[in-house]
């Protein structure tokens, strides 16, 4: 079996098995913590430029199946795990997680000490790193390479994943077992344009489900050519990076300010905050898994959220005036939500179509509907 | 939401002594329910039967009563003590179900004790499967079909419609007799007409069978502010058709996608709030079918049960510290997780490793029960292991369970495989390796098994990694071979067999290499977080997080997988010397792999190893951690045998020299020290050999005592009266004493049985507890039922008890704790046993004369004198202790789990667990520890007496007392007679070979309310056997030796004399407590 590197921009070597492509890939190397997901995972565009190390050690168990796949391809650099299994048992299951991969040329380094790795990450923050599947490379060049690596901050990866053209969609959830309780369908009554910045698919079955016509429209798209097609709410998506680099969506969104309905997630959710003049950072190693406490100030309830972000909006930095802070995380009180105090915006940070993750925040979807048939009758 | 100020004290009901289904994962959930309750400024009040336990420690509660678990002495605790609420969920079923008796009976009404954790409510929609299912179906989850019937044609058309198998249960059947599983039309009929018949309704459940589905638990959380978590997922490696306690379990669960992990959740919460349980922990449990994904909702529990034990310790997650917490009204995000420190408990435990659970069984000790794993749980423990990946949580678990056959030594038929993997069965994982071994695929044993591919394939994947090693040697294997093996969990042990070689070269060669075992957290986040708490488990990765410090350290070795004689009482005694250990300012280290225990709450020691209890592993922590000194006589026999060979690897044991208990356990060298010494003892020899047996029986006399010279609970222990059995026994035994050589001794019949505990400090001498046996020699210890002080002992014997331990103490250079067993008949004390270790009786000892044994003896062991402790020893520091009133302890038999055995109690330990009574009087200690005990014992009624010529004239007093007493007298043919020459007013019966009416006719008809009868030889076995076997189904109390006899009529006369009336260990010993401050 041959050798899988991954060396880190402050010196570290990893060493492992290759299972998936025989290439060499760079990315800030992030850990996740969810147990489950992998495949969701996989195929998050916010993880465009990034190697994730996942912390369940035992990944591939259950295989693949197009239907979890949150975009139409992975968008991961690299895959580092502890314990992949070659056998695939689900009854879902179409194809073994390592030849999923494998289709998209993405290495996967197996048999590594992750939580050596990631208490490394914990400790000293993400880091760059290279992750080398080709065999006789020499771990110091790689960490040179590493070092090399263009930082995370100030890097607009939206625009690498946006959809080049718009498009529409209109498929609800669907049940992955004859048990599956879903939310009942709605009525399709409002037409949603969304900003796809690198948006997950479970975002779209949602707004689906709950009587949305969607209309996905790349990241660079103007104000007025979205108010153009006349929606009745604005649907900022997640993606991956930086935030403050994308200056022009920052601008359209501004515009829109007011005009209709806005709902942001994750990076839509840190540029609704720079478009009020708050200021983002970069968390030391983010938040990625699936058990972060949430707590909702307007109910007084905790939700178990889904997180993936790397750059958070600091709330000391937006007009109290003008924003109030509706969500909050009790891990590290961070920010995970706000909302205009009289126009009709409000966003969160963490997930709430999950995917991987619990289903406690679906109900930002409704309010999301509410929002814009108020707007619709006001 | 800030906690409750308008309660004060609340009432905490354990779950009674440790039966199969119900051990000490509630003493687990109880003592951490207790503390939390009173580090919240509560005052806690608490009943439970169960002595062995630590929450029944008089520091763990304000009020503690060590009384039966029945309404009338619940009632009465709550008279005296007026609690303001009852804490219902931690008590396991028992408590749970009181709770349901004292709020239907009006009683919490009365009282104005309010139910907290659930309410009534729930618990009766969560318990009662017929409102359970309505209540499911209602939030549109999917059930198991099922149909009530009340004809046989409803039954074959619903079947039809459903598909075969179908499952049926009678309704209100005693232990669900006459229910079944179906699998053709012909089948279903004869069930169901039978079932029918046998209902007193003429009702019978049809239910769709989900045998084979995959089979998941969820434990879940919940509290005021309707905030509901996860905590963890559990899968379990049997599929659905084996009970979930007799099942091999895996943490998370590891074949779901998120899609499905999060419908379970989903179904899960629901259900939760569905039910109502307001606040604390629950489990559901699911099967999904393996084709199509279609997920169907079993049970749950709304309480914190056995697997939320497991899943408290496979996550860090404390589920009963936090439920407890949660039903004061604390919010789930207002409560700070331990470990991080840093973030609340509101969050859902990640873990970056896997654990594994596997049950241990002891078929072995109940012949005629068939080794066959169903729907009733069968197994007396479990262990857990924890690994970096399935295959090392596997291999550790295999190691941890001490099954005392090596590998090697096991025999496999491979003709028996598919029979051995089709029905589950103790041994199937070890056939499916076989399997693995002889070539079988996966798809072929999944096949066989319906064992999930996933779970198959590692099992696979580990045997072909072993064939592989195996080819191998010490000189041909590589470091990187070495290392793989290592990660992938095989043992040195392992190895060196494989390799033909000793463990310790192994060891030695890897060290050299530099693969050595580190170790990992358990810390609740996968790393995301610092973890202050040292919960650890070892591993073979690159970096280790032991980081051991410089304070004064000692370890404790553990007791391991509960089994029967080495259970809670073993880990009663490690928790404590933990306890003492912090006390004495050393810091604790524990070491142990039991999931079920006290001792593996990371709150219970300093530092937590949850490892096997292998020489290996011991080694490795100890090559960590380098603690002054290793406590080996705590935890039974488990960390005894691990004694020497660590003294030989320079690890320094505390307390009594390994040596010292060596001596103990080696026959000839002890029969030279008691000749030394002149203490008599029962005759004895050791044999090698069929023959060599024989003759040594013939030397000494019959009958004789034969026993393997290791002994764990009379593990195959037999009276033997001819050379036949000897025979037979040394043809069976040798599997369990490899090479250790087999003990005869002299049976002394009719003798009175003593076990005797004491502190030593290798000078001074403090007997700890004189207990006499109330059955007669010939009992295993741990199966009778025991009395301090002793009753009918004269004082010379007390004195020569007394003269004897201590010399032996002195003798044997014990420090700390020791146990002796004699033997009284006429007038003469032989000693049978020494330990000089914990015995069994140290927790029954402890509250019965309120010094913490285990506590003196941890200081002892440091270096103090007896002298130094007088505070802790009501000032003795030599003599007996004191013992201000009765207490009996009695054991709990596990016979009702087995049908087909005899339940006759011989040298074979059986009983599972204890409880303890505590009267003014003899007769008020026994009768409330038999009511504990579940056999009570009647007031009034009939009483059937076949006794033995030799008991003829015992008989006849015990016959006047009870017609005295007003109970009718029934009597067998020759009983009668010497009734009737008494003048005695009886009535005669038929023996069961002689005719009907006998008294089997009488049991089955509620006609006799107490049985008393001794063994008339073997012509009358069968009778005996089937009198106790239907005793023992229709619960009547059956008393087989003529002293237990003699204290059954105290126990009557007393119920019939004292009132309820009940004692907390606090007035009982004088201890007084400051009221609690309700803070905050």
């Amino acid at each position: 079996m041959s050798k899988a590197i991954l060396a880190l921009e402050d010196g570290s070597v990893f060493e492992g098995c290759s299972i998936g492509a025989p290439v060499e890939r760079a990315g800030e190397v992030v850990f996740n913590t969810a147990i489950t997901g992998y495949q969701e995972i996989f195929t998050d565009p916010s993880y465009a430029g990034q190697i994730v190390v996942l912390t369940n050690p035992q990944i591939g168990n259950y295989g693949t199946t197009p239907e979890d796949s949150e975009a139409p391809r992975p968008y991961i650099e690299g895959l580092v795990v502890r314990d992949f299994s070659p056998v695939a048992s689900n009854w879902r299951s179409r194809l073994p997680a390592d030849e999923f991969l494998k289709q998209y040329g993405i290495p996967i380094a197996n048999g590594i000490d992750t939580r050596a790795l990631v208490r490394r990450i914990r400790n000293y923050g993400a880091m760059r790193g290279v992750l080398s599947c080709v065999p006789g490379a020499d771990p110091q060049q790689l960490v040179e390479k590493a070092r090399r690596i263009p930082p995370m901050a100030g890097l607009d990866l939206a625009s690498r994943v946006t959809t080049p053209q718009p498009y529409e969609w209109n498929q609800g959830l669907e049940p992955c077992s004859p048990s599956e309780h879903l939310p009942p369908t709605r009525p399709r009554r409002f037409h949603v344009v969304a900003y796809d910045f690198g948006i997950k698919r479970n975002i779209l079955r949602l707004l689906a489900h709950f009587g949305c016509r969607v209309t996905l429209v790349p990241a660079h798209t103007s104000a007025n050519d979205v108010l153009g097609l006349r929606p009745d709410g604005v649907f900022l998506s997640n993606g991956p990076g930086d935030p403050e680099p994308l200056t022009g969506p920052i601008g359209e969104i501004r515009k829109l300010l007011g005009k209709k309905p806005i709902f942001g997630i994750c990076l839509g959710h840190q540029l609704l905050g720079l478009a009020l003049g708050g200021k983002s950072f970069k968390l030391k190693f983010g938040h990625h898994g699936a058990n972060h406490p949430v707590i909702n100030y307007r109910t007084g309830r905790v939700e178990i959220t889904s997180q993936n972000h790397g750059f958070a909006i600091d709330p000391d930095s937006l007009k109290p005036s003008e924003v109030e802070i509706t969500h909050m995380n009790l891990n590290d009180h961070t920010l995970e939500g706000f909302r205009h105090r009289w126009l009709p915006v409000f966003c969160v940070q963490y997930h709430p179509e999950a995917a991987p993750g619990p289903h406690d925040s679906r109900y930002l979807f409704e309010e999301f509907i509410a929002l814009m048939e108020q707007h619709r009758q006001g | 939401m800030p906690k409750r100020k308008d309660i004060r004290r609340i009432l905490v009901i354990g779950s009674g002594p440790i039966v199969i289904g119900q051990a000490c994962e509630f003493d687990y959930s109880g003592s951490q329910a207790c503390k939390a309750l009173r580090s919240e400024g509560y005052e806690v009040v608490l009943i439970n039967s169960n002595p062995a336990t630590i929450m029944t420690d008089p520091d763990m509660a304000d009020r503690t009563y060590i009384e039966p678990l029945t309404l009338e002495h619940v009632e009465e605790v709550i008279r005296r003590e007026r609690p303001d609420a009852l804490l219902s969920t931690v008590g396991g079923q028992t408590g749970l179900n009181l709770a349901v008796a004292l709020a239907e009976a009006g009683i919490l009404d009365h009282y104005g004790v309010e139910l907290i954790g659930a309410k009534l409510e729930a618990i009766k929609k969560a318990e009662d499967r017929l409102l359970f299912k309505d209540a499911m179906t209602k939030i549109g989850l999917d059930v198991p079909r099922s149909r009530l019937v009340n004809n046989v044609a409803d039954g074959v058309e619903f079947a039809n419609k459903i598909g075969y198998p179908v499952i049926l249960r009678p309704s209100f059947t005693l232990g669900g007799t006459g229910g079944g599983i179906a699998y053709n039309r012909e089948e279903l009929e004869e069930i169901l007409q039978r079932g029918l018949d046998l209902s007193p309704v003429h009702e019978v459940l049809i239910e769709e069978s989900v045998l084979g589905w995959k089979e998941f638990e969820l434990e879940v959380m919940r509290d005021l502010a309707d905030n509901a978590i996860v905590v963890c997922s559990i899968e379990n490696f049997d599929p659905m058709g084996v009970h979930t306690g007799d099942s091999i379990t895996v943490a998370p669960a590891q074949t779901l996608t998120d899609r499905e992990y999060q419908m379970m959740r989903d179904a899960a919460l629901a259900c939760l709030r569905e039910i109502g349980v307001d606040t604390g922990g629950s489990n559901v449990q699911f099967a999904i079918h393996p084709e199509t994904g279609r997920m169907v909702i079993i049970e749950m529990n709304p309480r914190v049960s056995r697997s939320s034990a497991l899943a408290s310790k496979a996550t860090g997650f404390p589920i009963a510290k936090i439920a407890a917490k949660l039903a004061v009204g604390y919010r789930l995000d207002e409560i700070p997780n331990d470990i991080t420190r840093k973030t609340p408990a509101c969050f859902e435990p990640t873990i970056d490793y896997v654990v594994v659970k596997i049950p241990r069984w002891q078929f072995e000790k109940f012949p005629g029960a068939e080794p066959v794993l169903g729907t009733q749980m069968k197994s007396v423990g479990e262990v857990m292991a924890i690994g970096r990946t399935f295959k090392q949580a596997l291999a550790k678990a295999m190691r941890s369970l001490e099954t005392g056959k090596s590998p090697d030594a096991e025999e496999y038929d491979e003709s028996l495989i598919p029979k051995r993997l089709i029905t589950p069965n103790p041994e199937r994982l070890k056939y499916i390796r076989f399997a693995f071994q002889r070539g079988y695929t996966v798809e072929q044993v999944h096949e066989m098994t319906s064992i999930d591919p996933w779970f198959l394939e590692q099992v696979r994947q580990l045997v072909m990694l072993e064939q592989e090693l195996a080819r191998e040697s010490l000189d041909t294997i590589t470091p990187e071979r070495m290392r793989e093996a290592k990660r992938a969990g095989i043992s040195d042990d392992q190895l060196a067999r494989m390799w033909k070689c000793s463990p310790m070269e192994v060891r030695r060669r890897r060290l050299q290499w530099g693969i050595r075992a580190v170790f990992n957290r358990v810390d609740t986040c996968a790393a995301e977080f610092e973890s202050f708490t040292p919960y650890l488990y070892s591993s073979y990765e690159t970096e280790c997080e032991a980081d051991p410090d410089d304070r004064r350290k000692i370890m404790i070795l553990g007791s391991g997988p509960n089994r029967i004689g080495q259970g809670i009482e073993f880990d009663y005694a490690c928790c404590h010397a933990s306890f003492a250990l912090r006390e004495f300012g050393y810091e604790s280290i524990m070491v142990n792999c039991n999931p079920e225990t006290v001792s593996t709450d990371y709150d219970t020691s300093d530092r937590l190893y949850f490892e096997p209890l292998t020489l290996e592993e011991v080694l490795n922590i100890y090559d960590t951690e380098r603690p002054q000194g290793v406590i080996v006589q705590f935890g039974g026999q488990t960390p005894l045998t691990l004694a020497l060979p660590l003294k030989a690897a320079g690890v320094p044991i505390i307390g009594t020299d390994p040596d010292s208990i060596d001596l103990a356990e080696d026959r000839d060298r002890f029969g030279r020290l008691l000749d030394e010494l002149g203490i008599p003892a029962p005759p004895y020899g050791s044999a090698t050999t069929v023959e060599e047996a024989c003759a040594v029986a013939a030397r000494i006399g019959y009958p004789v005592l034969v026993r393997p010279s290791y002994v764990l609970g009379g593990r195959a222990m037999v009276i033997a009266y001819d050379e036949e059995t000897v025979r037979r026994y040394m043809r069976e035994a040798v599997v369990f004493s490899q090479d250790r050589p087999v003990l005869i001794d002299r049976f002394l019949e009719d003798a009175v049985e003593i076990d005797v505990d004491a502190l030593s400090d290798g000078e001074d001498v403090l007997i700890a507890g004189i207990m006499e046996h109330i059955e007669e020699a010939g009992i295993h210890s741990g199966d009778s039922s025991c009395v301090m002080p002793p009753t009918s002992l004269s004082r010379t014997t007390i004195e020569t008890v007394v003269d004897y331990t201590t010399r032996l103490a002195r003798a044997l250079r014990v420090v700390g704790l020791m146990n002796v067993q004699y033997a009284v008949k006429n007038g003469t004390v032989y000693v049978l046993e020494v330990n000089p270790r914990a015995s069994r009786t140290v927790p029954y000892v402890s509250k019965a004369t309120g010094v913490p044994l285990a506590k003196v003896a941890v200081g002892l062991m440091l270096g103090g004198r007896l002298r130094d402790f007088t505070d802790l020893t009501r000032g003795f520091s030599s003599g007996v202790l004191p013992v201000p009133q009765y207490f009996v302890k009695s054991p709990v038999f596990p016979f009702q789990k087995f049908p087909g055995v005899d339940p006759a109690l011989g040298p074979e330990m059986r009983s599972t667990g204890e409880v303890m009574g505590v009267g003014q009087n003899f007769g008020e200690a026994f009768a409330k520890a038999q009511l504990s005990a579940g056999v009570p014992l009647p007031d009034r009624g009939r009483v059937f007496i076949s006794v033995n010529d030799k008991h003829k004239p015992t008989a006849v007093q015990l016959a006047r007392q009870f017609v005295e007493l007003g109970f009718e007298v029934i009597a067998t043919r020759g009983t009668a007679a010497a009734l009737a020459a008494a003048g005695i007013p009886h009535r005669r019966i038929f023996k069961v070979n002689e005719g009907r009416p006998n008294v089997v006719d009488l049991i089955k008809d509620r006609a006799v309310q107490l049985i008393i009868y001794t063994p008339t030889g073997a012509q009358s076995f069968s009778d005996e056997r089937v009198i106790r076997r239907t005793a023992l189904l229709y619960n009547v109390p059956c008393i087989t030796t003529i002293s237990a006899a003699r204290a059954a009529v105290e126990a009557v006369i007393s119920r019939r004399r004292d009132p309820i009336r009940i004692w907390s260990l606090q007035e009982i010993h004088g201890i007084e407590r400051a009221p609690a401050q309700l803070a905050g």
